[in-house]
């Protein structure tokens, strides 16, 4: 009898064990972004690196300037976010009150395929195929811009807002739509006067991971936003070359010498690209746990 | 009045349906560029021989092979600890703190951009635990890339098998792990595959962590130990696509090389849904 | 109280309480429960009289809030000290659920499940379940199919086939929680004999919505209303000249 006891209680423990990987994983890999992060700022001062309006990483003497970096991503999301929100909940408002099961049930798949394409895959797509449309119809010196690289990420974003937008639109209960269609409304004053207030939280929850997902993406902004790190200005710079936090991430590691001050500033910019998605998780998170709690 | 509503209601469903054309459009135009583009570089040769003549002819074999590794590598560590964590999380974590804090970092996890994982793989997996620029380097990282997704899979298939099952067996006497392992891991395992399967295509198409972990621009050979470094699928094409000998001359093989990625990540998909709608009939009757 | 039983005494049940979180859902509940017998649990819904009988093989113990104090003896060992193990007691007292819960097995394999973790008959497993079926009464319809889904049974069938396999692992009391209340009335007739055969050789404690039912099969019944056991006699007694007007009330329809 305790033999079994002890058995049920050492799997328990193992169990456990594992559970707390994610937390030992998420501990490990603050120390280990944060250490390294941190070191730059021995030699460089972190106003500087906060306030700096230039990256020069290879100058004499070089400039680690946060700015250009985080405003061309931030002009990279916002660009996705204003095209791909609209676009996704609208597209989750159809599948889920417009289309019937059989179609819905179609178009579904259709749109997690999109969540399937590795995102280098979309880079490649953007280089070869947007980025010579985008030259030729604006009439750009180049069509890698920051333009081209919120088309891309705000495709990547869709299925991600469409799926959880349309979890939130398909959870408000059948009787209080039914309530309104019972006082006359149209269909239609129905969806946006009852069920989309009612999801808000939900679809709110959608756009914050959209945001998330936009910001980190590394690959496809690389591939298709020229990578020069300039301030863009707004929204002349949608036309422009930008280089993201990603990007610059991805592209100067392979050059840098491993412990040299460069190798450390892009740490620190990973750092605080961390600290961007988590503060954005967190948000999403609470949000969607307040809608959860609601109905 | 009730016309002006029909009206309104008429133009914005109509642009709800355009809206949703629109989305549809983009995955059939993408995989269109692609698949026409694509499918005439494939073909045996392509994916069995090795590259030629500073990349710019011959194959693809060792990207699929080293994709192939990285596929076995994450998986065979983060399926084990997902589905363990799983357990935990449904079946013994009581709500309180530990289990908060444990959640909130899965969700972390799950949302940590890919290149920050490659930053992190770099400093603790190539550099402090010095396993290099290699096979077991990237793989751990992707391993850890996935384990939120594993996680989350895995739960969502344990929620799914009724508590009246558990019941039934805790009511004959069966101890609490007996009925985990006998009653309720059978019945959640299509869905916990489903979610693995899920993963190997996030596997195949990683592009920044391995970059900083040991991905290779171009090898003479294939790899021979966890500890050499490798090509694979994705940064091939990212580096055919960007910095190749001749960019243009190679386009044949870039389209070719997204298309296998393509159809790896598709046929994957296409595997998991199946599974999935098969499993969620039995479970309605 | 009726005193002492001819059978004698299977379940003591003293100063019972229970709470879910700040819930007192239970309030000194003590009763005397006989063996081999058939003893009903009635009440309106909330009463506390599942609540109650999932004390009897502390399925409780799954439900995080839920804290007890108070004995329960059965076969005079007290099932909340700490020396028990209560995968032994669950042994011991068999649950039949509301839902029938058969897993998603062979109907072979849903009987043979219990007894195969806890080695019995390693041999001769096919008796077991040939036995279990016997004794649920179910054995002429399945013995031509027991390789074949326990979920393609009808309910009734379904029903049968749980309680087939609580029996199979030999307890020595089953616990029944509103086993019928989804079932047809044909269904329903074939449990209730089940479960006048049964009571020959297992101590039967059944909770129902159904007064009818419990006047038809049991032989003592109990009377629960908002987590007190208001009366607790002979079924006869309770049906014929109920002691409180409270059971009166109810058993003649005027609430619950």
């Amino acid at each position: 009898m305790s033999n079994r006891h002890l058995k049920e209680k050492g799997i328990e423990s193992l169990l456990f064990a594992s559970g707390i990987v994610a937390v030992l994983a998420l501990f490990l890999l603050c120390i280990f972004l944060f250490r390294d992060g941190l070191l730059l700022f021995e030699a460089y001062p972190i106003s500087s690196f906060l306030t700096e309006t230039k990256w020069f990483p290879t100058s004499d003497p070089a400039h680690f300037g946060l700015l250009p970096l985080l405003l061309g991503s931030l002009i990279v999301t916002a660009g996705a976010i204003i095209f791909s929100v609209p676009l996704g909940i609208a597209a989750a408002i159809y599948i889920s009150e417009l289309a019937g099961p059989r179609t819905a049930g179609i178009l579904k798949p259709v749109t997690e395929i999109l969540a399937g394409i590795p995102s280098v895959v979309y880079g490649f797509f953007g280089l070869v195929i947007l980025v010579p449309v985008i030259q030729r119809t604006l009439d750009l010196p180049t069509g890698q811009t920051a333009l081209t690289g919120s088309i891309m990420l705000g495709i990547m974003a869709l299925p991600t807002i469409i799926s959880i937008s349309e979890d939130a639109i398909s959870s408000v209960p059948r009787a209080i739509k039914e309530g309104s269609l019972a006082l006359g409304s149209t269909k239609w004053q129905t969806i946006y006067k009852v069920t989309i207030p009612a999801a808000l939280s939900g679809i709110s929850a959608a756009v914050m991971l959209g945001v998330g997902r936009a910001i980190g993406e590394t690959m496809t902004v690389m591939m298709v936003t020229g990578n020069s790190a300039v301030i863009p200005g707004f929204p002349s710079g949608l036309f422009a070359p930008v280089k993201t936090m990603t990007a610059t991430i991805a592209l100067e590691m392979g050059e840098v010498p491993q412990g040299s001050e460069h190798f450390h500033a892009l740490f620190a910019i990973g750092s605080v690209l961390f600290i961007t998605t988590f503060i954005i998780n967190i948000i999403a998170n609470h949000i969607k746990r307040r809608y959860r709690f609601n109905l | 009045m009730l016309s002006n509503a029909k009206l309104n209601e008429k133009i914005a469903f109509g642009l709800l349906r355009l809206a949703m054309g629109m989305v549809v459009a983009f995955v059939l135009v993408i995989l269109y560029y692609i698949v026409s583009n694509g499918y005439s570089a494939i073909s045996l040769d392509f994916i069995f021989s090795m590259p030629r003549n500073r990349m710019t002819e011959g194959g693809i074999y060792p990207a699929i092979v080293g994709t192939m590794y990285l596929i076995i590598g994450s998986m065979a560590v983060a399926l084990p600890l997902g589905i363990l964590s799983a357990i935990y999380l449904t079946e013994y974590a009581q709500p309180g703190r530990t289990t908060w804090t444990i959640e909130m970092a899965i969700n972390n996890l799950a949302g940590t951009p890919s290149v920050v994982f490659g930053l992190f793989g770099l400093a603790m997996f190539v550099k402090y635990l010095g396993f290099g620029a290699s096979i077991l380097s990237a793989s751990l990282t992707l391993a850890l890339l996935i384990l939120p997704v594993i996680i989350r899979a895995s739960q969502e298939a344990l929620l799914t098998v009724p508590k009246e099952y558990r019941e039934a067996s805790l009511a004959l006497g069966v101890t609490k792990w007996e009925t985990i392992r006998r009653i309720v891991l059978p019945a959640a395992i299509p869905g916990m595959v489903t979610g693995a399967i899920l993963s190997i295509g996030r596997v195949a198409g990683e592009t920044a962590p391995i970059l900083l972990t040991g991905a290779a621009y171009f090898l003479p050979r294939l790899p021979d130990s966890v500890y050499s470094q490798f090509m694979a699928l994705p940064y091939h094409l990212y580096v055919l696509a960007t910095s190749g000998t001749n960019i243009a001359q190679t386009r044949p093989i870039q389209y070719g090389t997204a298309l296998i990625l393509l159809i790896i990540v598709l046929f994957v998909n296409i595997i998991a849904v199946s599974i999935r709608s098969h499993y969620r009939k039995k479970i309605n009757r | 109280m009726p005193g002492t039983y001819d059978n004698g005494t299977e379940i003591e049940v003293t100063d019972l309480n229970l709470w879910y979180g700040d819930n007192h859902a239970l309030h000194d509940i003590s009763i005397d429960i006989p063996k081999n017998s058939v003893t009903a649990l009635i009440g309106p819904s909330g009463c506390g009289k599942s609540t109650f009988l999932r004390c009897l093989n502390r399925m409780n113990d799954l439900v995080k809030s839920c804290r007890i104090e108070g004995k329960v003896l059965i076969d005079n060992q007290d099932i909340y000290s700490k020396d028990v193990d209560v995968v032994d007691l669950r042994k011991r007292v068999g649950m039949v659920f509301q839902k029938p819960n058969p897993f998603p097995m062979s109907i072979h394999d849903n009987i043979a499940y219990g007894p195969r973790i806890h080695g019995m008959g390693k041999k001769n497993i096919n008796g077991i379940v040939e036995e279990a079926l016997k004794s649920g009464a179910l054995w002429g319809e399945v013995s031509d199919r027991l390789g074949s889904s326990a979920l393609d049974l009808s309910g009734g069938q379904q029903q049968r086939l749980c309680i087939a396999r609580t029996l199979a692992v030999r307890p020595e009391v089953i616990l029944f929680d509103e086993p019928c209340s989804a079932l047809d009335p044909i269904s329903t007739g074939k449990i209730e004999e089940l479960i006048l055969e049964l009571k020959k050789k297992y101590t039967i404690v059944i909770v129902t919505h159904n007064m009818q039912q419990a006047a038809r099969i049991s032989d003592y019944t109990g009377f629960f209303l908002t987590g007190d056991l208001v009366e607790f006699d002979r079924t006869e007694q309770i049906f014929e000249s109920p002691g409180e007007k409270a059971t009166e009330d109810y058993i003649t329809g005027r609430f619950g």
